[in-house]
């Protein structure tokens, strides 16, 4: 019987949005049987539209900076979108693959994307806005596919 | 090396070399060989990781030029 991967995915930045994707893709392949809960923010990965999802170097100290920058520069207006446009170069450079790309190889590999019902109700998401290929369930939902994994992740 | 079909895999990062080296594998015939050819250093451990665990065996690798080059014997 095929192992399994559950991955809850919590996050929308653009950072953030990567684990989920890369393992589910890799768990795939390695024939996995996995499947992806996204939750809070996490929902944002589920729309056709990623341009959205971005990066901050605000409260990311950890964020490598090709020049310090101090936290009164980071809130200026454009400095978001200056970041996420300097991290997708980056990205591009070295050869890593974009969200929609890598979100395509998992379902191309039958990787099963649940939404939390709850989470979309109460940010008002229209359902419309996501993907194809999103079921939607509840945390009761999660526990009957993650209750029996090998590999059960919280990003 | 013989080998049956060739992924050239250079430029891409982590898990790209992976995920396409199974797409490569699957519309082959157990005991054909693919070759595949990556400049990601940590293709090296992960190529050796995806065939201990999907049954296939990856019968040579050589780093040529600065590119990784691996044999991978479908199981």
């Amino acid at each position: 019987m095929a192992k399994k991967m559950a991955i809850i995915a919590t996050k929308g930045t653009l950072d953030m949005a990567y684990p989920p994707f890369i393992l589910g893709s890799t768990a795939a392949a390695l024939g996995y049987d996995v499947q992806i809960f996204f939750t809070f923010y996490g929902l944002q990965l589920l729309r056709k539209d990623l341009s959205d999802v971005k990066i901050s170097p605000l409260a990311n100290p950890a964020m490598p900076m090709p020049v310090p920058m101090p936290v009164m520069v980071q809130m200026l207006p454009g400095m978001e979108s200056m970041a996420t446009m300097m991290m997708k170069q980056k990205l591009a450079k070295h050869g890593v693959a974009s969200l929609e790309e890598l979100r395509d190889l998992c379902l191309e590999a039958d990787v099963k994307f649940v939404a939390c019902q709850m989470t979309v109700d109460l940010f008002e998401f229209d359902k419309s806005e996501f993907i194809d290929n999103v079921e939607y369930g509840g945390a009761a939902t999660f526990m009957s596919f993650a209750g029996d994994t090998d590999i059960c992740l919280f990003v | 090396m013989n080998f049956d079909k060739e992924l050239n895999a250079r430029g891409l990062s982590c898990p790209l070399p992976i995920v396409k080296t199974k797409k490569a594998l699957v519309d082959m015939t157990s005991g054909q060989i693919l070759k595949v050819i990556s400049t990601d250093t940590g293709s090296v451990k992960d190529m050796a990781a995806f065939a201990e665990q999907t049954g296939n065996a990856l019968v040579a690798q050589e780093e040529v030029g600065g590119e990784f080059v691996f044999y991978m014997k479908k199981g």
